[in-house]
């Protein structure tokens, strides 16, 4: 029992900080989406839709090199691309965190359940399960 | 439909559902993708992906600010994360070989539970006795602060919770959804766990599992930024403008209003899915 007060404090720290990351991350990536959509809306408001069939290779923005090179040609679809990226890596580095939370609390039983997790996310960003 | 209105519509749209999926408590993600794929014609592999992206965003953003206050059970959430993200992959690699109609009647069914989990009554069943061997080890019990002080509590049937978790995350996976009514199963029913823990560390965990399977959305193409940005701005700013609210008003008779409606999209989609229109 005496272990888990001592704990708390700890705890508290942490809670902040992964609020305070959190938070960021979603601020920052949702602005980033909002430029984009105002560069794209501005390129393509006239044009028409297209969604009633599904398509993988109409986007051409299903990769992380393929996001990257649109940035660079400030390519309004690429950059709501790469905000969505940051949005989707704002709840990985939280996993992360929390792993370094867990090492120095020396919990070394949640910074292994944290790394399994991690690998998890890891082995599907390697692109191997989409045929 | 020029890309413009069919942006509006989606803003506008997205808004409402976040505003009401976060007054209800059952998220933007299951109105969002009936207005796509009913309303607008759009296919519901787009409107899982578009969904998914709005999940991650609101479900970090309220996360950021129940981490704070404590009440967020991290070791419980990083454990079943362990479950979530394994099988939000997995439905997530799945969903494209499924039949879309099949998607439809599985979204349609899963909307009518949700229904009924929104306007039933809540029993708290938590406790502080001894709990299994298992929720000891893995340190699982806790604490949280209530209006008269710190208030401990039991978690049982771990592995029943787990293998609840990974229905669940299954079913996130296929449908691009945070599936919260199961997740709420697992902790309240299953293992026991005081609702406000229960809600906040499902929603803890929600951002990780559908960040699982969002990436397998995006290389598979499923993410197209012209209906994701309208999406997530949208449920985003709903959800928030929604949370401030809440806090000052009684939304009983808004959830039984709403379950209506979403038993009758519920219906449509099932109707649709089966008569192979979507």
């Amino acid at each position: 029992m005496s272990k888990e007060n001592k704990n708390f404090f700890a705890d508290k720290d942490i809670q902040v900080i992964l609020g305070t990351l959190l938070r960021v991350g979603v601020i920052s990536s949702m602005t980033v989406v909002f430029i984009g959509g105002l560069i794209y809306l501005f390129f393509n408001h006239s044009n028409l839709i297209d969604y009633a069939k599904f398509d993988s290779g109409k986007s051409g923005l299903s990769s992380i090199g393929a996001i990257f090179s649109g940035l660079k040609a400030m390519d309004g679809a690429a950059i709501i691309q790469f905000g969505t990226l940051l949005l989707i890596f704002t709840p990985i580095a939280r996993v992360v965190f929390s792993i370094f939370s867990f090492l120095i609390e020396r919990d070394y039983l949640y910074v292994l359940i944290g790394l399994v997790v991690l690998s998890i996310i890891l082995y599907s960003l390697s692109d191997k399960l989409v045929g | 439909m020029s890309v413009l209105l069919f942006t509006i519509i989606v803003l506008v749209g997205a808004f409402l559902a976040g505003l009401v999926g976060s007054l209800t408590g059952l998220g933007g993600g299951v109105i969002i993708i009936p207005l796509l794929t009913l309303a607008l014609g759009v296919d519901i592999h787009y409107a899982i992906g578009a969904s998914i992206i709005s999940v991650i965003a609101t479900s970090s953003g309220s996360a950021a600010a129940y981490v704070k206050e404590g009440i967020t059970n991290i070791r419980i959430g990083m454990f079943l994360e362990v479950a979530t993200t394994i099988s939000a992959i997995i439905g997530a690699v799945v969903t494209v070989y499924i039949n879309p109609g099949y998607i439809a009647v599985i979204f349609g069914l899963i909307l009518l539970f949700s229904a009924a989990m929104m306007v039933r009554q809540k029993v708290d069943r938590s406790d502080n006795d001894t709990s299994g061997k298992l929720a000891v080890f893995l340190k699982l019990n806790g604490t949280y602060p209530t209006a008269d002080g710190v208030k401990k509590y039991a978690v049982h049937n771990v592995i029943g919770g787990f293998l609840m978790m990974f229905i669940a995350g299954i079913i996130s996976g296929l449908l691009g959804i945070g599936s919260g009514a199961l997740k709420v199963i697992a902790m309240d029913n299953i293992m026991r766990i005081p609702f406000k823990v229960s809600t906040t560390t499902s929603n803890f965990m929600m951002g990780v599992t559908a960040a699982a399977s969002a990436i397998v959305y995006l290389h598979r193409g499923q993410i197209d930024p012209g209906i994701a940005m309208p999406v997530t701005v949208g449920v985003l700013l709903g959800a928030t403008i929604g949370s401030k609210i809440l806090v000052k008003t009684k939304t009983d008779k808004l959830k039984v209003v709403f379950a209506v409606v979403v038993t009758f999209l519920a219906l449509q989609m099932i109707y649709n899915g089966l008569s192979g229109r979507l």
